[in-house]
Parts: C-alpha cells; structure tokens; sequence
C-alpha cells in the first residue's frame, strides 16, 4: 500500500508547528464536505460559510472521515444540518448524526470521533495536529 | 370403538370441542381463550373439514387477486399451539353422542366433550336443476372451490352464475377477472332482491351491464346438458340457450346442521340449529354460532353476528353473563366496483313507513330513505352508485338519531359536498365497527388511556381490523376527538419545516421559490438536515428540474445523488447505465464489458434488465462515465428517487402470444419518464399479453397489452411489503396511456409524502383508488391540464447528469476521493470471488493490509 505517501500539499505543512496546512478555501464546497489526506490520517472537512449565528472562526470543521458505523471513509459525504440547534452531519451510509464541534454520535454515545481544531488564514485551510 | 380416544389429562382439564374452523369457530377459540384468561383448565380441540385453517372468508375474492392462503389466515399453526390449543383439520366430524358425550371423526378418532360448540356454518344452494352435479358445475365458498373455478376458467371463455345475489355479483367479479365472458342469471324480475328495491336493481344492472357483464334477469334455468365438444349448455324456460364453460352456483346458503339433526337437537323448520340467548341449543352442553345457528326463527349470513354469538358462547361457558340479542344486517359492499349499501328496513315494510327517493340516471346514483311516519325516525335506506353517505345515515339508523327537518336534505345533491354527521351527536354507545365491536366510547376511551394517533387507536381497539368498511368513520371520530381535546396531530417533516411534503411543495410551486436558503428563510429554521434538505431538492427539481448539481443545490443531495452513483458498504459507487426497456446492442454490451474489465469492476446483471458496475471509487467515476457517454450511454439514475426501469417482454416482436409492442413502448416510457424526480423510486414494466412475463402488476405503473390497446395498472410494488397493482383503465391507445401516466405521476409528485411510494400514497389517499380515478380519468379537481403541461416542462428540460458533469470543470472537481492528494482511498480492499472482486472483509483486510 502505497496511499501513505507524502503530497506535495503535505510536503509544505510544517510538521513542527501543531498548525497543519490542508488545502485552499475553494477546495471546500459550501454547506458540505470534502476528504483529506494529512499524514496518513482520512480527515472530513465541512464548510458552513455565512449561516446565521455562526462565527467567522466557526465557519470550518475537521473531523475524522472514517464512520464508526460503516468502518468505510466516507463520513466527508454526509449532509449538513443541525438538530436541536447543534451543527451535525449525517453520516450517508447508515446516516447517524455526529456533532461538528465535538465528534459525539447523536444516536450512540459509544462512537465518538477525533475532531481537529480548524481555521482559514489567508485564503488557506489549517487543522491544529493535536 | 374408541381405540384411538384421546384424552389429554383427563381427570384435571375439562374438554371443549369446537366443530367448524371456519371465520367464526377461529373467534369462538380465540374468544374463549380470552374468557377464561390463565384458567387452563380446558382442553381445547378444533375439528375442521378444510385442510386449511380458518381464513378470512368476507375476503376470499382476494384470493383471485393474488392473495394465498397465508395471507387471509386468521390464526397459524404456531399460534394454535402455542395456546394449547388441538386441531384437527381436514378431517370431518361424522357423528356427536351425546350420551357418551363424544364426537366421532371420520378418521376413527373420538374426542370426548364436556362442552361442544358447532361452528359448522353453511353451504352453498345448488337448486336440483338437471345437470346441476356435471364437472363444469361449481360453488363459490372455499379455497378449493376457487382453485376449482380458476382450473375450469383456465381453457374456458364463457362463465356463467346462476343468482344474481351478493354473493352471486362477487362471483361474477371474479370470473370477469380470470377473462371469461361473464353472465348472470337471476330468477327474480331485479339483483340483489334481499338487499334492493326494483329501481335500486334495475340500476345496478344497469351498471353492471355497462362493465361487461350479462344480466338475465326473470329467468329460469331448466336443464343442464353437455354438449358434443365436452361444453356446457343451459336451457332457459323462454329465452335461447347459453353455450358455456363454468357455472357458478350461487342461488343462497343453507345452514350446514346435518350433525345436529342426526343428535336430535332442536332445528328451525327450514333448518338452522335453534339457540337461545346464550347461543345454547336444546342440550345445553351444546352451543352453536355463526350461520349455523338459528336465533329467533333467523339466520345471520354475516361474519359480525357470528362473531357475537362466538363471545356469547365463550363467555357464558367460562361463566360470565352474556347474551346475543340479535344484529344488524345492514350492509355495504362494492360490486364489480359499484357502490351497494342497504341498511336496515330497504323494503319500508314497517308499518306508516314513509319514503323519500332521489334518482338521477345520468350520474348513475340512487338514494332512498325509508322513514317513520313523522319522519323523525331513519328505518332504512338504499344506496347504490355512491356509498358516501352509508356511514352517516347508518349511525342515524343505529342510534336512533334524530332526523333533519327534512329528512330529504340528506340524500339530495347539496353543494357543501357529503353531509357529515358530528361526532358530538353519536352516543357513546354508537358503534363504529361492527366487526370488531368498537364503539365510539371505546374509542374515547383509547384516548383519555392515551392513544394519541389513528395508529395507536387502531392499535388499542382492533377497530378496522375485520372487513375495513368503518376505516373513514373511525377517522373521523378519532381526529375529531383528538382536535377536541387541543391535541394538534404533527404532520411537520422534521425541525426544520412545520409543513408535510405536499404543503412544501405547494409553498415552492405558488412562492416561485428556487433555491433550499430561500424557502428555509421564508417558511422554516434552522440549518436544515439529512430529512428536509433531499425532500426540498427533491420538489425544487420536480419543479423547476435544474440540474442537481447546481451549485445552489448540490449540498442539499444525498451522496448518490451528488455522486450521480449507488454508495456499497465500502464507500465505492456502483455505476449504472441506463438500457431502456432491457433492449441493448452487442457492441454496446461489449463497451460495458471492456469498461468492467479495464477498472476491474464486479458486474452483475439486475432485476431492472440491466447491468451494474461494483467497485468504482470517487475519482474514477467520471473516467468511467466519460467512456460510457462517448458510447452513447445516459446516466441510469439508479441513485435518485426517480424512475428506474421500465421491464418489458419480447411482446408481438418475437412472441408468439404477444399482442403489442411491449419493447417499443418501454423504451418510450423510459425514455419520456427519465431524469423525472419523484417522492420515492419509480419502477414500470411492459408486457406483451396478459400472460405478464414482465411482471408489471408489481410495479407503480404496469401496462399490459390487449387486443385492443393498453391496460394500465397503478400502484403495485414488491420490495418490503408487496403490493398488486390495481387495474385504472383498459384498452388505452398509445396517446391516452402517455396522457394518464403524466397525470397520475404528476399528481402523485405534487401529493404525496416524503418516501412514500405509489401504493402506500394510494392507500392513504381519502377515497383510494377510486378518488384517484375520478381526479386523473374524469378530471374531478380540473387539474388535468396543470398537470399534463408540467409533466411536458419536464419532459422537455431533461439532461442527462452526467454528461453536465463532464461538461463542467468546476463541477468535476468534487470527484476527486482527496481535495489534496492524486491517492486512493486505502481502506478499500478487494479480494477475488467467483473471478471477480468483492470488499474484503475485516479479518481478510487485516490480513492483507499486515502483509504489505
Ligand atoms: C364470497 C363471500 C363473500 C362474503 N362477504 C361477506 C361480507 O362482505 N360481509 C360479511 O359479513 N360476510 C360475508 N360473507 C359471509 C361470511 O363469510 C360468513 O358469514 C362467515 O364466514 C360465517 O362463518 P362460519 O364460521 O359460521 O361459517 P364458515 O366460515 O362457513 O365455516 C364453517 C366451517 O366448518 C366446516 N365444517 C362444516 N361441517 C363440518 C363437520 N362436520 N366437521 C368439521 N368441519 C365442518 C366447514 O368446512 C367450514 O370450514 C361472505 C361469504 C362469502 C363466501
Ligand atoms: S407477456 Fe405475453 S407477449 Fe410478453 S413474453 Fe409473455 S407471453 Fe409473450
Ligand atoms: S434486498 Fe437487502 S441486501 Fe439485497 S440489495 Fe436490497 S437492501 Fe441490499
Ligand atoms: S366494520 Fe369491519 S373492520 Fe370495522
């Protein structure tokens, strides 16, 4: 297996500082998710741009793309939306819903997955590698 | 010679034996059981004559219908066992001993009795007419005299039923379907002379005349004879001979007693096994119930009374007070699709009883009230061509209440539509099914106990559990008393919108509103979610079909629709090309299967006639599809809640038997429906005669060849819970078939729930098939023309997705599996099965992946 392999986008992240440069903004598609690949890890990151009551800060998340339901790296392609007033995506096969800020599964509290820290600078995408 | 006696703890448990499991000897078992709960200190033993277990006999025409034995069962094996309960089926009880107190089987078994119940019901009338016991004669009362009537029908073509009762007009149904030729021959001067009066019959004949079937009436059949060619010929006193290849006898019941004849109990003089107000006969060890049974010199030819005299019987036999105090034979029925009801004195035989008609023989309706002499009262009424008002003027009559003014308000054409009667002036003693015998008080109680939906009412009382006949009335009174009570039934689709699927479509259709942001803003909250996001881009593209990857749409769409491919378990997308009709070219096979090859794909032919591609991931998909289009292929849309396939046959083509072009018109189908976006998936099929090798009764829209054109059938599915499509029209040409699937498709687009597919939205629909007919053939809600020209923009709008992706590279850019990397994805892992690949399983994965 070969996927490991450093991209070039990678190559200019800076492994030493926990602030990680992912892709560019229009990367993102607006209300939805796209996959990437840093250091080895599948990593979902959904951009809500100007929804209402959301700050400038809160406009990007990062959340592991494997779905614990599945096992299948696909949670980048789940729906948007917010239940009870909490930004979820619905994850496309088995369609639990896991909360953007802190990764909880709605339905099942045992799943739970990693969520990184994300913010745009300049135009670029970065997670904080914790 | 009791050498096979069977005794099951003899000295402890007492022993009840319960001849005839049919309808009523199941609920006598079953009403018992409920008597004397936990008491096991009976034995029970059923003995029936069948070889099946009690059915739904009110339902046995469905049998025809595609109905088995298992779907109309009333209790299974299983269930009898788990109650304890012995039966003995197919086999006939010959003799009861009373002295003995045993009951003698006729494969030698004698079963001892300390209480005995005859259920044993009846049989058909077959008048001695000469002739009446050849092959081609038969009756119409169990399973196997239907397996009977459909072997007979099967090289036949003409079918006659002699008795033009009810159940008579039920037989002829059911011949005209197997596709006879069908007459039917009464011998009084009207139809239905129990239930109707003259102009009631003559209008019913009218009708029936009018759907195809024969009516003779006056008529007196004097012999049977076979003829030369192995047919069969009736000879009537004075009217020419009928060459035919079935007869149905159905010129009444009689009471089966010939049991309790032989034990010297008590029978009515024309038969019936007399019984008190217990349903206790002249040996009070002895009950008997259902249309054996003769209370106060009548006999009860209905499944409702049977089953009260059932639960009088258990009740009493477990020691509870119980009487049966007589029924009400009042009755509605739908009769080769016309509306029968007849409640109470039709015939105004009471004394002083006053008369009210109202007739009009263009629209086919005819109403008649019959009324005390102060008119105060209802006595009885008729109704045929329109059963909308049975309910109200039944529970009038039931519950004693009082009249209008003018009691002919009621029945004359007003413009408010159906007169309902409120459900404050129904007593809490009125009942609504008389099947199940709920009373409105029952269902009051339900809800102060907590019910708060029809479901759960449903589910509480058994109510609309029996025949159906009281579904709409219980509705009523079930929302009517939730809405008293400030209770507001939620029909929101989710948090996001306070509106069903209809009413949002409504809102995009009127506002002009295009996009998901706006209508959230102006009727919803929220951020929306996997529910209402799919629904709304689903109506916007019903609306306006823009493409689904706009970019105003493209975050609202489940991953396949985004994908424009099926997710698997893995992530992969299997990727469908479109084959109308199941009609493809060899060097179109040979470019799906090069493509297959070159990406190493699982192909598998599907049960929509064509072929799927497993195993493609992301990034590959617009690689394969740009091959496919090159080659002329078109998206399938397997993805979306859309119109899949259309199935055909071979037809008049290559079919020896086919009579149009079933490929033809597929592919037309196919070709006009494609891309139209719809609450649930959409599946056609065509075929070629009636012989339906292309099984399209089982689909949302089926078309069947005729001689004469087209037959449609609606609202059929398989999948989870099968359903037959139900015939809407006949003999269409090809413009008129076209005509009525745009109706029917956009009507169903515009109304029906989210994911609700054509059956369960028919079903729900108020009125059923029926209603949906009047909207879409005799245009009752003048939408025809909206909904034809809608269907025309959407017709004419359509593109195929796929090729729009491959045309734009901003839309090319979400197929890639990473925003920041040319990798794949390195969880998918395949392995070789049957020489083509699978997803690798975690114990394979895990295995593989350590090893390289
Ligand atoms: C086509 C059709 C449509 C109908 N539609 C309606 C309707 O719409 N509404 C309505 O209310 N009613 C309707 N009915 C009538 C209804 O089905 C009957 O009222 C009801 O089935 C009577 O039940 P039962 O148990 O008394 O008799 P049955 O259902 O006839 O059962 C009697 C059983 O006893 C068995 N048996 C007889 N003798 C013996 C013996 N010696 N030993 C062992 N077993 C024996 C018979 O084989 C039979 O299985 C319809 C009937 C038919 C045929
Ligand atoms: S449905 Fe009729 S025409 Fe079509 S293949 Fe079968 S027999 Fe032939
Ligand atoms: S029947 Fe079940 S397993 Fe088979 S394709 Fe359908 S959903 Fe999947
Ligand atoms: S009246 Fe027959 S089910 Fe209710």
């Amino acid at each position: 297996m070969t996927a490991n392999a450093q991209t070039p986008s990678q190559a200019h992240a800076s492994i030493t500082s926990p602030w990680v440069q992912v892709c560019k903004v229009n990367d993102l598609v607006p209300g939805s998710g796209v996959a990437a690949l840093v250091l080895g890890q599948q990593i979902a990151l959904f951009y809500l741009p100007d929804e209402q009551g959301l700050s400038a800060s809160k406009r990007v998340y990062a959340l592991a793309n494997q779905d614990p339901a599945s096992g299948a790296n696909v949670m980048a392609r789940g729906i948007l939306g917010d239940i009870r007033g909490e930004a979820v995506v619905a994850a496309p096969l088995y369609k639990h819903h896991f909360s953007l800020e802190t990764g909880r599964c709605l339905e099942d509290d045992h799943w739970q997955v990693t969520v990184w820290p994300a913010r745009i600078v300049d135009g670029k995408v970065e997670i904080e590698w914790v | 010679m009791t050498p096979q006696t069977t005794h099951t703890n003899a000295s402890a448990q007492r022993q009840l034996v319960i001849i005839g499991n049919g309808m009523v000897g199941h609920h006598a078992a079953m009403s018992f059981l409920d008597a004397c709960q936990g008491k096991a200190d009976w034995a029970i033993h059923i003995v029936g004559e069948e070889t099946y277990s009690a059915y739904d006999r009110v339902h046995l025409s469905d049998y025809f219908q595609g109905k088995t034995h298992a779907d109309l069962a009333l209790g299974t094996g299983d269930e009898y066992r788990e109650h304890g309960i012995h039966t003995h089926l197919g086999v006939a009880a010959r003799r009861i001993d009373r002295d003995a107190k045993t009951v003698a089987l006729a494969d030698d078994t004698v079963l001892p009795y300390d209480a005995l119940i005859l259920a044993t019901g009846s049989y058909p009338f077959v008048p001695p007419i000469p002739g009446h016991n050849l092959p081609s004669c038969l009756v119409y009362r169990t399973l196997d005299d239907l397996d009977a009537i459909r072997n007979a029908a099967s090289d036949g073509s003409v079918g006659v039923v002699i008795g033009g009762g009810l159940l008579g007009l039920e037989a002829a149904n059911a011949l005209k379907s197997l596709g006879l030729d069908t007459h039917v021959i009464e011998f009084a001067p009207q139809l239905m002379p129990v239930q109707l009066d003259a102009d009631a019959g003559t209008l019913l004949r009218d009708k029936i005349q009018a759907l195809g079937v024969q009516v003779h009436v006056s008529t007196a059949t004097q012999s049977i004879t076979a003829d030369e060619q192995g047919r069969t010929v009736l000879a009537f006193a004075d009217a020419d001979p009928l060459v035919c290849d079935v007869v149905v006898f159905s010129a009444g019941i009689r009471p089966q007693d010939a049991l309790a004849r032989d034990a010297g109990l008590t029978l009515g003089e024309r038969g019936g096994v007399t019984i008190n107000n217990q349903c206790q006969t002249s040996d009070p060890a002895i009950y008997a119930v259902g249309e054996v049974a003769l209370w106060n010199n009548a006999i009860f030819g209905l499944v409702a009374p049977g089953y009260r005299m059932a639960e009088t019987a258990a009740a009493h036999l477990a020691g509870t007070d119980a009487s049966f105090t007589g029924a009400d034979m009042s009755t509605k029925l739908k009769l080769l699709g016309v509306d029968v009801g007849s409640i109470g004195d039709a015939h105004a035989r009471s004394a002083g009883a006053v008369t009210y008609r109202y007739s009009n023989e263009r629209s086919g309706v005819y109403r008649k009230l019959v009324t005390s002499a102060d008119g105060s009262r209802l006595l009885g009424a008729i109704l045929v061509g329109d059963n909308s008002l049975y309910d109200t003027l039944l529970q009038y009559y039931l519950n004693d209440i009082t009249l209008p003014k003018e009691p002919d308000s009621l029945i004359l054409p007003s413009s408010e539509g159906v007169p309902q009667l409120g459900v404050d002036a129904l007593p809490d003693t009125a009942t609504l099914c008389s099947c199940l015998n709920v009373t409105k008080g029952d269902v009051v109680g339900a809800i102060d106990g907590g019910c708060c939906s029809l479901g759960e009412v449903k589910a509480e009382t058994r109510a609309s559990s029996g025949c159906g006949g009281c579904a709409a009335m219980l509705t009523h009174v079930v929302n009517a008393t939730l809405e008293a009570r400030g209770v507001e039934v939620d029909h929101s689709l989710c948090e996001h919108f306070h509106y069903t699927r209809q009413e949002l479509f409504h809102l995009v259709q009127v506002g002009q509103i295009k996009t998901f942001d706006a209508l959230v803003r102006e009727h919803g909250q929220g951020l929306g979610c996997d529910i209402c996001k799919p629904t709304v881009a689903s109506i916007l593209a019903s609306c306006w079909n823009e493409g689904v990857l706009e970019p105003a749409h493209v975050n609202l769409q489940d991953t396949n629709d985004t994908f424009l491919a099926n997710m698997q378990k893995d992530g992969t997308y299997s990727v469908v090309p479109r084959i109308a009709g199941g009609e493809i070219t060899a060097d179109k096979l040979i470019v799906i299967g090069e493509v297959a090859k070159e990406y190493d794909l699982y192909t598998k032919i599907t049960g929509g006639q064509r072929v799927d591609l497993f195993g493609a991931q992301l990034h590959q998909l617009p690689e394969i599809w740009t091959r496919l289009i090159d080659a002329g292929f078109e998206t399938g849309q397997a993805y979306g809640k859309s119109v899949r396939t259309v199935k055909s046959c071979v037809g008049s083509t290559w079919c020896r038997y086919g009579q149009q072009d079933s490929v033809g018109m597929a592919i037309l189908l196919e070709n006009r429906y494609k891309g139209l976006r719809a609450p649930h998936k959409l599946k056609f099929a065509v075929s070629g005669c009636t012989r339906e090798c292309a099984e399209a009764q089982s689909k949302d829209i089926g078309v069947i060849a005729t001689e004469h054109g087209w037959n449609l059938y609606v609202c059929g599915n398989g999948g989870m819970k099968p359903r037959h499509a139900d015939l809407f029209a006949t003999d269409l040409d090809d413009v008129t078939l076209i005509k009525t699937i745009d109706r029917l498709l956009m009507f169903y687009i515009k109304t029906a729930d989210r994911l609700q597919r054509t059956a369960r939205w028919m079903e729900n629909l108020e009125g059923g098939l029926d209603y949906l007919k009047d909207v879409i053939l005799n245009d009752s809600l003048h939408l025809n023309i909206e909904l034809e020209q809608q269907m025309a923009r959407i017709v004419e709008s359509y593109q195929c997705e796929w090729k729009a992706v491959l045309d734009d590279p901003e839309k090319l850019k979400r197929f890639r599996t990473f925003v920041n990397s040319d990798s794949a994805d390195s969880n998918v892992v395949f392995v070789k099965e049957r020489e083509q690949i699978r997803p690798a399983r975690d114990d394979e994965k895990a295995r593989l992946i350590a090893t390289t």
